[in-house]
C-alpha cells in the first residue's frame, strides 16, 4: 500500500501550526505561576537566559532532526532518530516521541474539554448570581472530584466525549486541511481573545467594579527586578524548566511537524518564528490576564498562597461576574476560548506523530490510525477522568507530561551534537536557512544546551525539600544526607512523604495503589510501543532487503 | 508602576515584539518552496 507523502500549504500556516503546538495552557496558567512561585522579577532574567540559550537551540536541532526524518520517509521520533545514526538502539529512545504524544494527548485532551464546558457554562450564563465559594465548588461537582478517590461527572464526560471527537475529525482531514487550517483559525483567535483580556486586566483600577488594588500592582511585582535572587539555583531549574515545556520541546511532535518539510526549505527561521510567537503569546499575554486580575480583586498575598493550574476555573469566572452580565460573559468566552484554542492547536500536534507513526511503520491507513490513535486516547484517559482524586491524572502529568520531556531532550541532544556529530548537524541547521544562524550556537548546541539539560534533569531526580539547594548541600556535608523533596523523581518512586503506603486498608484500595497502578499502566504503555517498533522496523528491514535481491 | 518595573516590562516585551514582527516579515517575503511553485 503506498502512502501519499503530504506537505504543508503554506508557510505561514507551518509556522502557526508550530507556534500552536508550543503555544499551550501552560502559557496562561504555568507560566504566571512559575512567575508568582520564583519571585515575580527575580523569574524573568533566568527564564529568557534559558530561552536563548536552550529553548531556541533544542527548536533548531529537533526541526533539524525532523526535517531529515522526512527525506527518509520518516515523520515520528523511532525513524526520525533511527536515521541519524547507525546505533540500532536509538529507536527505542524514540519511543518517547510516541509515548508522550499518545499519553499527554489523554489527559490533555480532558483539560482541554474542561475549558469546552466552561465556554459553554459563561455563555449559558451558569456563574450569573453565585458566591466565590459556590463557584470553586462548581469546579469539583463538574469533575465529580467529591466522591472519594473514585470521581465521575456527566458532563465532564459528556464534553470530554466532544472534544476528542473534534480533535479526530481534524485529524482526519489531514495535515493541510486539518491541522495547519485549524491554526490559521485558531491562533488569530486566540491572539485577539488575549488581547481582548489583556487591555480589560490591565486597565483595572482601584474601586473600579469592586477591584481593591490597581492592575499595576500584579505587573509591578512581576516585572521588578531581584537581581539578588539570581544566585538561587531553584529559580534557575525553574526558569529552565518552563522554557522547556512551554515550547513543546522534548515531545516529539516537532520532529513530525519539521518531517513535511522539503529538502531545500528552511527550518532556522521558522523554528525561530514558531518560539517566538510562543514568547509573545506567553510573556506578554499570559502575563497580563491572571496575575493583574487575581491581584486587583483578592491582592497579592492571596496570589502567593492561591496561584495554580485550577485557579483559571475556581476563581476567573467569579471575579469576571464582576464586570456586569455582558461583559462578564465575553470575558468568559474569551478566557475559557482563548484557553480551548490553546489547549486545541497542541493536542492535534500530540495526535499527528501517532497517526504518522501507525501510517509510516506499521502501514495503517489514516482513517484507521485515527481510530486507534482515539480508542487508545479514550483507554488511557479513563483513569485520568475516573481516578482523578486518586492521584491518577497528576501521575500522567508528572511521569510522561514533565519527566519523559526531559530524558528524550536530553538524549536527542546528545544524539545530534555527539553521535551524528555537529558538523553535520549544523549543515542540517543552516541548509536552506532564510537567516543567518549565529556560529555561536553551533557551540551552544555541542556544550551549554546539554549541560542546562543535565542540570534540568538532575534538578528533578535530586530535588531536595522546599527547594533549598544551600540548605540539602550544607545537610549533605553534615552528614545528615540529602533531604529528597516528596515531588523529586526519585522521591516519588519511593513514595516519600507518604506515610502508609499500603494498597489496600480494610479492603479498601489505597491512592498509593493507584499511583502505583497508574505507573505500571504508563511502563505497560511504553514497552507495548517499543514492541511495535521492533517488528515495525524488523519488517522494514526485511522489506529493503527484499528490494535489494529483487 | 515602578520605575524599575516599568524599564524591565518595556525593554522585555519591546525585544519580544520586535523579534515577532522581524521574522513574521521574513516569513511572509519568502514562501515555502511548494508555494513558489
Amino acid at each position: 500500500m503506498s502512502i501519499q507523502v503530504e506537505r504543508w500549504g503554506t508557510r505561514v500556516g507551518l509556522v502557526l501550526a508550530v507556534a500552536g503546538n508550543a503555544v499551550g495552557l501552560g502559557n496562561f496558567l504555568r507560566f504566571p505561576a512559575q512567575a508568582v512561585q520564583n519571585g515575580g522579577g527575580a523569574f524573568i532574567i533566568p527564564y529568557l537566559v534559558s530561552f536563548i540559550l536552550m529553548g531556541i537551540p533544542m527548536l533548531w536541532v529537533e526541526w533539524a532532526i525532523g526535517r531529515r526524518a522526512g527525506r527518509y520517509g520518516h515523520h515520528s521520533s523511532p525513524g526520525a532518530l533511527d536515521v541519524l545514526s547507525s546505533g540500532r538502539m536509538w529507536k527505542y529512545i524514540g519511543v518517547f516521541g510516541i509515548f508522550t504524544n499518545l499519553t499527554v494527548a489523554a489527559y490533555y485532551s480532558y483539560i482541554e474539554s474542561w475549558t469546552l464546558a466552561y465556554v459553554w457554562y459563561s455563555m449559558t450564563g451558569t456563574f450569573s448570581g453565585m458566591s466565590a465559594t459556590q463557584v470553586s465548588d462548581f469546579f469539583s461537582w463538574y469533575l465529580g472530584s467529591d466522591q472519594g478517590l473514585l470521581s465521575f461527572s456527566a458532563p465532564a464526560v459528556l464534553f470530554f466525549a466532544v472534544t476528542l471527537g473534534i480533535n479526530l475529525w481534524i485529524l482526519s482531514r489531514g495535515l493541510r486541511r486539518g491541522v495547519e487550517l485549524a491554526s490559521k483559525i485558531g491562533m488569530p483567535i486566540l491572539i485577539v481573545f488575549g488581547i481582548f483580556l489583556a487591555v480589560r486586566a490591565l486597565t483595572l483600577e482601584a474601586g473600579e467594579h469592586g477591584a481593591m488594588f490597581d492592575a499595576v500592582v500584579g505587573l509591578n511585582f512581576l516585572w521588578t527586578p531581584q537581581f539578588d535572587s539570581l544566585a538561587n539555583p531553584k529559580i534557575w531549574l525553574a526558569a529552565a524548566g518552563q522554557i522547556f515545556f512551554t515550547l513543546a520541546v522534548g515531545l516529539g511532535s516537532i520532529h513530525c511537524y519539521a518531517s513535511y518539510v522539503r529538502e531545500r526549505d528552511d527550518i532556522a527561521l521558522n523554528a525561530s518564528a514558531a518560539g517566538w510567537t510562543n514568547e509573545f503569546v506567553e510573556i506578554i499575554l499570559g502575563s497580563s490576564i491572571i496575575i493583574p486580575i487575581a491581584v486587583a480583586y483578592l491582592g497579592l498575598d492571596w496570589l502567593q498562597d492561591n496561584v495554580g493550574f485550577e485557579m483559571g476555573f475556581r476563581t476567573m469566572p467569579t471575579l469576571f461576574e464582576q464586570w456586569g452580565a455582558v461583559f462578564s460573559t465575553l470575558a468568559g468566552v474569551a478566557w475559557f476560548g482563548l484557553l480551548f484554542f490553546a489547549g486545541i492547536t497542541s493536542s492535534l500536534a500530540m495526535g499527528q506523530p501517532v497517526l504518522a507513526f501507525l501510517q509510516d511503520e506499521l502501514r495503517v491507513s489514516r482513517n484507521h490510525s485515527v481510530i486507534v490513535f482515539g480508542v487508545a486516547v479514550v483507554m488511557l484517559a479513563l483513569p485520568c477522568v475516573l481516578l482523578y482524586n486518586g492521584g491518577a491524572f497528576a501521575e500522567f502529568d508528572y511521569w510522561a507530561g514533565t519527566f519523559s520531556l526531559v530524558v528524550f531532550a536530553l538524549a536527542e541532544v546528545i544524539l545530534f551534537a555527539w553521535v551524528f556529530g555537529m558538523d553535520k548537524g549544523w549543515e542540517e541547521i543552516t541548509r536552506g536557512a532564510d537567516m543567518r544562524v549565529p556560529k555561536l550556537f553551533r557551540y551552544v548546541i555541542q556544550y551549554v544546551t546539554p549541560m542546562i539539560l543535565l542540570f534540568v534533569f538532575l534538578g528533578a531526580l535530586f530535588s531536595p525539600m522546599d527547594g533549598d539547594w544551600s540548605a540539602a548541600v550544607a545537610s549533605l556535608f553534615a552528614g545528615e544526607g540529602w533531604p529528597l523533596a516528596a515531588d523529586s523523581v526519585i522521591g516519588s518512586v519511593l513514595h516519600i512523604g507518604i506515610e502508609d503506603t499500603r494498597w489496600f486498608i480494610d479492603g479498601e484500595v489505597t491512592r498509593t495503589f493507584i499511583i502505583d497502578m497508574t505507573r505500571l499502566l504508563l511502563l505497560g504503555t511504553f514497552f507495548s510501543i517499543a514492541v511495535a517498533v521492533y517488528f515495525a522496523f524488523g519488517r522494514r528491514d526485511r522489506r529493503i532487503i527484499q528490494e535489494k535481491e529483487s | 508602576m515602578t520605575r524599575s518595573a516599568l524599564i524591565t516590562l518595556l525593554i522585555t516585551w519591546g525585544i519580544v515584539v520586535f523579534m515577532v514582527v522581524r521574522l513574521f516579515v521574513r516569513v511572509l517575503r519568502k514562501p515555502l518552496e511548494k508555494e513558489k511553485e
